[in-house]
């Protein structure tokens, strides 16, 4: 296979619990990103609206979690520093959430992050690393599971990967 | 719109939305908005040094809008899953179509749940996410 294509032995770092994030549902920059994707239900621009919905305050849309992760924890992404990838070798694979409570404007959240696998596809082309996220409120809730899984695209002896 | 989704049934499609085409604005705003500030969305000198013909679209971009058209069916606190796997790369000028049919209805823990298949494909047909949701559904009205 040639040369190493990582600083590390991927196998070494499963299992590895990554430090604890902690993120803040800001209304600015929630109503920023709810510009940005074209969102218009009231539920999300509207606190009254959120209230009457059964809501402490305005929730945060399906996917937002994922944005509260990186927004509140600038720098180099902590698995790409570990196996020495550069980020334009990245792909996202898959991204799935489960909820268990809602995240409202004003919560603080805390992410816990484990890598869960590192496996190689198309003969060593492509290496899939999966996270598993544990997310509770600032109360100590577990609101949300979260598994993530990154493409890491290899160099190529041949012809480059797609 | 809770009498409608009461009565869903297997084979139905009730979330249908298409999107206007992707611009390179968006994906700049996305940047900030969402926090990912990889290059490869942006800059497209950066893309073309990492073997990509041009910036593409971050597919949590595209998770957003499929999301939305979830949402625009089933309210945000209905929903209790919804995962996807990036099929393909999303161009910059996609219009991004998305859909969601029911795959199964069931009940757990005493709540009526539909699951539901979901699709986001562009103007030529090509998949670009594929996913699943699980939505609590209201009380049906048993006919």
């Amino acid at each position: 296979m040639g040369a190493p294509k990582f600083a590390v032995d991927p196998q070494t770092l499963v299992g590895m619990e990554l430090p604890q994030q902690r993120a803040f549902v800001e209304p600015r920059r929630l109503k920023f990103f709810l510009d940005t994707i074209g969102e218009k239900d009231p539920v999300y621009l509207d606190p009254a609206a959120a209230r009457a919905a059964g809501f402490r305050d305005i929730p945060i849309p399906p996917t937002y979690m994922f944005c509260l992760q990186s927004l509140d924890n600038p720098g180099p992404n902590r698995i790409l520093e570990l196996l020495g990838v550069d980020i334009g070798r990245i792909l996202h694979g898959e991204q799935k959430f489960i909820y268990h409570k809602a995240a409202c404007v004003g919560d603080e959240l805390v992410f816990q992050a484990r890598i869960g696998s590192i496996v190689d596809k198309k003969g060593g082309a492509l290496t899939m690393v999966a996270q598993d996220i544990r997310v509770e409120n600032g109360q100590g809730e577990h609101i949300a599971d979260i598994t993530n899984t990154l493409v890491i695209r290899n160099p190529q002896d041949e012809k480059g990967a797609a | 719109m809770s009498t409608t989704t009461a009565a869903l049934k297997v084979g139905d499609t009730p979330v249908s939305r298409s999107y206007g085409p992707i611009t390179r604005h968006e994906l700049a705003l996305y940047c900030g908005a969402s926090g990912d500030h990889n290059p490869i969305h942006v800059d497209s000198d950066f893309a073309k040094a990492s073997g990509f013909p041009d910036v593409f679209t971050h597919g949590m971009f595209v998770m957003a809008r499929l999301g939305m058209a979830l949402n625009a069916v089933f309210p945000t606190a209905a929903i209790r899953e919804y995962g996807v796997r990036f099929a393909s790369i999303t161009q910059v000028g996609a219009r991004i179509t998305c859909e969601g049919k029911v795959t199964a209805i069931e009940e757990v823990n005493g709540e009526r749940r539909a699951r539901l298949e979901l699709t986001a494909r562009d103007q030529n047909n090509d998949v670009k996410l594929k996913g699943e949701a699980v939505v609590a559904l209201p009380q049906g009205d048993r006919a």
